[in-house]
This record gives C-alpha cells, structure tokens and sequence, in this order.
C-alpha cells in the first residue's frame, strides 16, 4: 500500500487532496460554520453589528412573534417525517420484498418504472400533483367516480387540515424508489445459505420474511431511517413550488425550510433577516445532527449484531 | 416472496401489487404529457383519454418556445450540471486515490472529514454562502452554482470512488511504477480507467440532484441571464398558471429530458446501487 517513492515530503499525496479539500472546505465547511456563528450576532439600527450570545434562539423559542411560527414549522415538519417513516418505508420493504422474489418477471421494467417520480424535480412533481388535485381540472374527481367515491373528494391542497398530510404522500409518491432500492440490495445480499437453512427448517413464505429476512435488513432500514429523516428536516423545494414561500393555507404547511427562506429572504412586508435566518438554519444543524449521532451511536452499534 | 413458494396465485398476487403500484407511480407523468398535446377544451372535457387526430395541438408548447427563454435555461443548466459533474468526478476521483492509495498521517481522519458533507447538507450554510458569494462577486453567475454543486457532490463520489479503488490491484500499480511511471500517471493511465463504471454510478447520483435543484438558483442566480431550466420551469409556470396548454407543455419539456437519460442510465444506476451503495 505504502508509495514507494523516497521522497521525505511525498507532494503528490497534497495535490492529489487539495482540489476536493479546498472546494470542500471553502464553500460548505466554512459556510456551515459561519452560519453557525452568525446565529449569535444581531444588529441593531442600521449599521452596528453586536454579539447577541443566545439571544437570537431565546427569541426563536420564546418571543411570541417568533415562537408560534417556528413551532408551527417544527411540528409540521414532525409530521412530514412521521409520514415518511409510517408510509414511504413499508411501502418500499413491501415492495422490495416482492422485487426480490426469484423467477419474478419483468422485474427490471418494474424497478425501472417505480424509480422514474425519484429523478423528477421538486418542481414538476408539485405542479404536476396541483394540476391533477385541482378541482378546476377534475382528473382527481373524475378518478374517485370510476371507483364510485366521488364524495370523497376534497381540495386536498387548499384545506388547512388536510394539506400537509397532502403534500406528505406527494413526496412519499416521489421517493419512495429510493427505500425500495437500498432495502432490494440488502435483501439480494442475503446468502443463500441461511435462506437453504430456514427452508429445511420449515420456514418459508410470510414466516421466512418476518423471522429470517427481516432481522437481516434492519441495518438497511436503519439507513433509510436516517437519509428519510436528513431529507425531510431538510425539504424546501416541494412545499415551495405547491404551496409558495408563504406554505399556505395561512402557514399550515409551513416547515423548516420554508420557514427558513421566507426569514433569511424577506416577503412581502417582512425584510429578509440573515441573523434569524442562520438562526433557524442552525436549529436545523443540530436537529440533523442530533438525528444522525443517534443513529450513528444507539441504533448502528446495536444493529451491527445482526451483520454477518 | 419465497423460492419454495412459486405457486401461481402467489405470483398472480406479487404482479398485481406491482403492476398497481407501477401504474400509480407512472400515471401523473402520462396524463402531463398526454394532454400537454391536447387543444385546451379536449384538456378539460376528457383528460384520461389520449390525443386524437381531432384533439391534438401544439399551442402549448408554441407559447412556451415563444415566451419563456427555455433555450438559454436548458443551455443554463446544461453548463452549469456539466462542468459540476467534471470537477465533482476529476477531484473526487483524485481525493479518493489519495486516501485509498498512500498511507500518511491524519488518513482517516480527511477520510471522515469528507464524509461529513454525505450527512450535513449543503443548503444550512446557505446564509453565509450567499454572504461568500456576494463578497466575491459572483452572484448571479453561474461560476456560483457550479463552486455549490461541486462542493456538494464531492463527498459522496470521494466515499464511492475510494471504495472502488481500493480494488484495483497493487500489482497492476507497481508494475507501472517499475516501468517509472509518475503518480500521476498511474493514477491518470492506470487507475481511472479501471474505475469507470464506478464513476459512471457517482455521475448520475451527482447530475440529478444538480439538475433538478431549486433552491440555489432562486437564492444564488435569480438573474433572467443565469435561470436554470428549473427556476424558469417554475417562474414560467407562476406566472402562465392560468393558461393551462402552456403550463402542462412546459412540465413535459422539463420532464421528457430527465426520463430519457434516466432510461439510457437506469441499468448503471441501478447496478450501482444494489452493488456498493448499502454495504
């Protein structure tokens, strides 16, 4: 492995990492932490930048102007990801667990099918899904009264109530190829010998799923889990092309991201604020990271028994 | 679900299940495009149904061409996911020699370091990024968004690439360092070569998220001369929200490259996933 160049200072190995080192750090590590930095700064009147301490998160958590919207977005946000892990997730182990039954035809047509929502964009995907919810339009009403259920229907996006929970399965409908992938590579990674062996034992069909299959990908989901929950406390540019920067109706799917850019930007009569907007973008920083410690050191270590 | 249990109704069963889901993951894809060829009465009047001789019209995707700049955004976009997806694949590729190959001091550690961006996205430090920008003069440019995109795909093709490269045989590599080959040939001449299908996976996990990104471009290159296909997707679409050929012409232009390069794609993509994504 060693080079075998003599040369005390091997200069090759510095200009191998440097590119990559310096972009790295220079557009996403310093950045990250200068928007960490900036959260505790403010400035008052026109000019006069100040060290605020906490102050900028007292207010975030506490000032009533404050407080309401960003717990609005924390917990919409909650329930964004809640979605995600109670629908996307077994959905895509379903659905992977069907993929990976050998002699399956046409699986690749299916795989390839199921993954084309994942490559769209934001953008088209919540046109695309406000077009045929519209009422205008009628693809949704006109769908529910093949099926004898035209009652049902409802201006889902444009409700309070029901909006979040809209935009919710919209993005499940999205990406839910990518739980399907990574649970399918995990489930074709299973030798074939302990599946031989659970055969001779009499464990087959259902029972060979949840007793043998299932403890075996738990690292897979733990995966999934985790990259779910980054991209959720994360999104932005769904809520932002269905529902606007305001994330209507009045804010009810407002989440982190947009609650984000509306503070940092400005809109309408609110001036764009970059102190309260690194603010709320740390608060992201370390719910993210908290998730991702949590998963690094309680549930990899534990599932880690269960790896060959 | 099973290889002992093939019987038929089980697998009339999983077909099923699968063909429904595949309907529902394709069918909003099919209606935008069936009826972005439709005349704005056959849209609203029959929407399920394909166009006919007698329903068919193209004045949606006529206002688009004539409107909205779309030749300069997709020209736009296009540079801009290129020349990413070249300094993402040229240094990720070289950081990912550097670490699988040459044992020096800190070697985890770099190799940790750059691992964190895979967590931590990019988008939290957009404040001071934006503050970055405008210091150096680079808003509305799009040298802007290509230092972003880079910076963000570079660690996860710095982690794929370097798994990759550990493979590649020691003896190839000695051999060429006996017949006095540099470093940087070996790794130029020797080792990118060998890794190919390995940074053709990292190019599509790098390119569509690039592609279909919103949120820099809104924040960092706003500019009529800078749109990428995605902003002015969604400003067109904005503002003609009312006339509905056009919208559904511009969603179907915005959706038809991505689907087509995802299908010449899809067998690498997919390889490369189920190859080294989850171990």
């Amino acid at each position: 492995m060693t080079a075998t160049s003599k040369t005390p200072i091997r200069w090759h190995v510095a200009v191998f990492l440097a590119p990559a080192v310096l972009v790295y750090t220079a557009v996403m590590i310093v950045p990250l932490f200068g928007t960490l930095q900036l959260s505790l700064f403010n400035r008052s009147g026109q000019e006069a930048v100040f060290f605020a301490g906490l102050d900028n998160f007292r207010t975030l958590f506490f000032d009533p102007r404050w407080a309401a919207s960003f717990w609005n977005a924390l917990w919409n946000n909650t329930w964004f990801f809640i979605i995600h892990m109670l629908v996307q997730n077994p959905i895509g182990i379903a659905l992977a667990a069907l993929l990976s039954s050998p002699k399956l035809r046409f699986s690749a047509f299916y795989r390839t099918a199921i993954f084309i929502p994942t490559i769209l964009s934001f953008v088209i995907v919540g046109f695309a899904w406000k077009l045929i919810l519209s009422p205008l339009w009628g693809v949704a009403p006109n769908l529910l009264d093949l099926v004898g259920l035209k009652s049902l229907f409802a201006p889902w996006l444009g409700k309070e109530e029901y909006a979040l929970t809209t935009l919710g399965l919209i993005s499940v409908w999205q990406f839910i190829g990518i739980p399907m992938m990574l649970i399918y590579a995990a489930l074709l990674s299973i030798p074939d010998e302990v599946i031989e062996a659970a055969e001779c034992d009499g464990i087959t069909g259902m029972g060979q799923f949840w007793k043998i299959k299932l403890p075996l990908i738990l690292p897979a989901i733990g995966i999934i889990s985790i990259l779910t929950f980054v991209g959720n406390f994360n999104a932005f540019d769904l809520i932002y092309s269905a529902q606007g920067a305001l994330a209507g109706p009045s804010y009810s799917t407002d989440i982190l991201g947009t609650f984000l850019y509306r503070t940092f930007f400005g809109f309408q009569l609110q001036t764009g604020d970059p102190y309260m907007g690194s603010t709320i973008a740390s608060m992201m920083f370390f719910i993210i990271l908290t998730g991702v410690c949590l998963y690094l050191f309680a549930i990899q270590t534990r599932l880690r028994r269960y790896q060959f | 679900m099973t290889r002992s249990t093939h019987s038929i109704p089980r697998s009339i069963a999983a077909h099923a299940v699968l063909i429904a889901y595949t309907v529902i993951a394709l069918f909003p894809v099919v209606v935008i495009v069936i009826n972005s060829f439709k005349s704005r009465n056959a849209i609203f009047r029959s929407p399920l149904s394909f166009p006919t001789e007698k329903t068919f019209d193209l004045v949606g995707y006529t206002t688009v061409l004539n409107q909205g700049d779309f030749l300069l955004y997709f020209q736009n976009s296009f540079v801009v996911t290129v020349a990413s997806l070249f300094f993402v694949l040229l240094f990720g590729a070289m950081a990912a020699f550097a670490l699988a190959e040459y044992r020096f001091r800190g070697n985890s550690l770099m190799g940790l370091y750059l691992a964190l961006g895979i967590m931590i996205p990019i988008r939290l430090g957009t404040v001071a990024i934006l503050q970055l920008m405008v210091a150096s003069g680079l808003v509305n440019t799009l040298t802007a968004l290509i230092l972003v995109y880079t910076a963000q795909g570079l660690p996860l093709a710095v982690f794929i690439l370097s798994e990759f490269m550990r493979q590649v045989s020691d003896d190839l590599k000695d051999a060429g360092r006996i017949d006095g080959l540099s470093e940087y040939r070996i790794f130029f001449r020797l080792v990118l070569p060998l890794v190919r299908p390995a940074m053709a996976t990292v190019a599509v996990f790098t390119m569509i998220p690039i592609w279909n990104d919103l949120w820099f471009p809104l924040i960092l290159a706003p500019s009529e001369q800078t749109k990428t296909v995605t902003l002015g997707a969604q400003l067109f679409i904005g503002q003609y929200v009312t006339n509905w050929n056009a919208v559904l012409a511009a969603l179907s232009l915005a959706i038809l490259p991505v689907v087509i390069l995802y299908l010449i794609f899809s067998r690498q993509m997919i390889r490369g996933i189920t190859s080294g994504a989850v171990k």
